[in-house]
């Protein structure tokens, strides 16, 4: 199926998503990745507040390059992302509701996503100035100092992604 | 290959600047054409699989229909990568450069490396390229901010002057290679399994459909260096050596039936180009080692006076 749909989701959105599902996504997502989620996590696990909410928020794993004059940001495709299957379990219990990546995940993943009612989405490898066309805006919300690997908030309209996992256990790399 | 016969270190310097450019925003004709005809199978399988049973395929039309997309997005962000003059992609990668020199050249090693670097630190401000070098792999990890250090491999030439080939080399890929130290028997079978198996770990991870770049022989690094050496023959140019050439298409067909696909969704379009380079070997051991590149392979081939091969 296919649908567009806007941003932050709810659960009973991610609850019904189905591998090949093509979406659109439109509205705020979290960019981080490997550092920002050791971070966050090292956070949590200290019992700290975290810079952000992530209780129905989806996370987007992503670098991007440096944005040039006149746009909102330069290339910003997807990573890879198994780097961050440590991390998202724990994460999903604290609320988030979906991530954005390429490439299998683990079956930890797997697990959290059929607990959680979550989602996994993944967007097109390598088609990092496609996505730069479907950013509207972004802003850094944490550890500045991480440069490309900044927390931040995206706003994002028409971003195509295919559901990769759903909560029923399908997956589209089994 | 564009050829410059006098250069100075500045021209090296401007023309490492000006490839690398190029290179974040443009693959070559011939992989372009490789996504093309990837594309025109992956439609053609689909279109089969409707005639065929009369009814929906069920999963397998899916892979096939999600590959689709995703070669159609590639196909999409390089126009726009073009048009724009955005990065293809966000991972602007680790510089990897072959520089090979000849008698004619009268340059030192040292003022090469200061001109390529050079060029190399203007290419990643003005392309707006990523910071994606770290100081130390493991304590701290501070970006360097300037994309330096490249990763810069020297070799000689009976012939000719200066060889500069360099590659934007993206991590998504470069964490999927891998090295077998087969027995020396393993043979053909032996090798076309040992990269099938390394390819199959790489699943989706890389940026599917993929280039391989194939080191036999030599010792551990040595295959290593050579796998990656693979890399900057043109897409689809076979070895000049026919069994070697075979090797390829071997190996090639064998990475297909992983059904990886684009996107890592299933399809029947794994792996673009395979290049295999070899070296003499000890009589005890056969070592394989594959590069992978995702399918953004970015690269420039700058040649410096007389032809001189990497």
């Amino acid at each position: 199926m296919q649908y567009k749909l806007e941003l932050p989701f709810k659960r009973e959105t991610t609850a019904g998503l189905r591998v090949y599902d093509r979406l659109e996504l439109s509205g705020p997502v979290l960019v981080a990745r490997d550092q920002a989620h050791q971070r966050l996590s090292a956070l949590l696990s200290a019992g700290k507040e975290l810079p952000v909410a992530l209780a129905g928020q989806t996370i987007y794993y992503m670098g991007p390059s440096a944005t040039p004059p006149g746009r909102a940001i330069g290339a910003c495709g997807p990573t890879t992302s198994a780097r961050m299957d440590d991390f998202t379990p724990a994460f999903m219990d604290c609320g988030l509701l979906a991530t954005i990546g390429k490439g299998p995940r683990s079956k930890e993943v797997a697990q959290a996503i059929i607990k959680n009612q979550c989602v996994y989405l993944v967007a097109f490898g390598g088609c990092g100035a496609l996505y730069a066309t479907r950013v509207v805006s972004q802003k850094i919300v944490a550890f500045p100092e991480l440069g490309p690997e900044a927390v931040l908030w995206l706003m994002v309209k028409d971003f195509p992604v295919i559901v990769g996992m759903d909560c029923l256990g399908g997956s589209i790399f089994a | 290959m564009s050829s410059d016969m006098t250069y100075s270190l500045d021209t090296i310097r401007q023309r490492v600047r000006d490839g690398l450019l190029e290179a974040a925003t443009h693959v070559e004709d011939a992989l372009v054409d490789t996504l093309e005809r990837a594309l025109a199978t992956e439609r053609h399988e689909s279109l089969a699989l409707s005639s065929a049973s009369g009814i929906p395929g069920g999963q397998e039309r899916d892979r096939l229909d999600a590959s689709i997309q995703a070669l159609e997005m590639i196909l999409e962000n390089i126009k726009i990568s073009h048009a724009t003059r955005l990065p293809l992609c966000q991972d602007t990668g680790m510089v990897v450069g072959w520089i090979a020199v000849g008698p004619e050249c009268q340059l030192s090693m040292h003022a090469i490396e200061n001109a390529v670097n050079a060029g190399i630190s203007e290419a990643v401000l003005l392309g707006y390229f990523r910071n994606s070098i770290v100081d130390d792999p493991l304590f701290n990890r501070i970006n360097t901010n300037t994309n330096l250090p490249a990763v810069l491999h020297w070799t000689t030439s009976p012939t000719g002057g200066l060889s500069i080939a360099l590659m934007l080399k993206g991590f998504g890929s470069e964490n999927c290679g891998g090295v077998a130290m087969l027995s020396p028997t393993a043979g053909e079978d032996g090798v076309v399994g040992a990269i099938a198996s390394i390819v199959r770990k790489a699943g989706g991870k890389p940026c599917p459909p993929i280039i391989l770049g194939i080191g036999l022989g030599g010792t551990m690094e040595q295959a290593a260096w050579l796998s990656k050496k693979a890399l900057y023959r043109p897409v689809g140019q076979p070895h000049p050596q026919a069994p070697y050439a075979q090797l390829e298409r071997k190996i090639l067909s064998r990475v297909q039936e992983e059904r990886i696909g684009a996107g890592g969704f299933g399809g029947t379009v794994t792996a673009l180009a395979v290049a295999v380079e070899h070296f003499p070997t000890h009589i005890a051991g056969l070592p394989v080692a594959v590069s992978i590149s995702c399918w953004a392979d970015r690269k420039a081939l700058l040649q410096f006076g007389g032809a001189c091969a990497i």
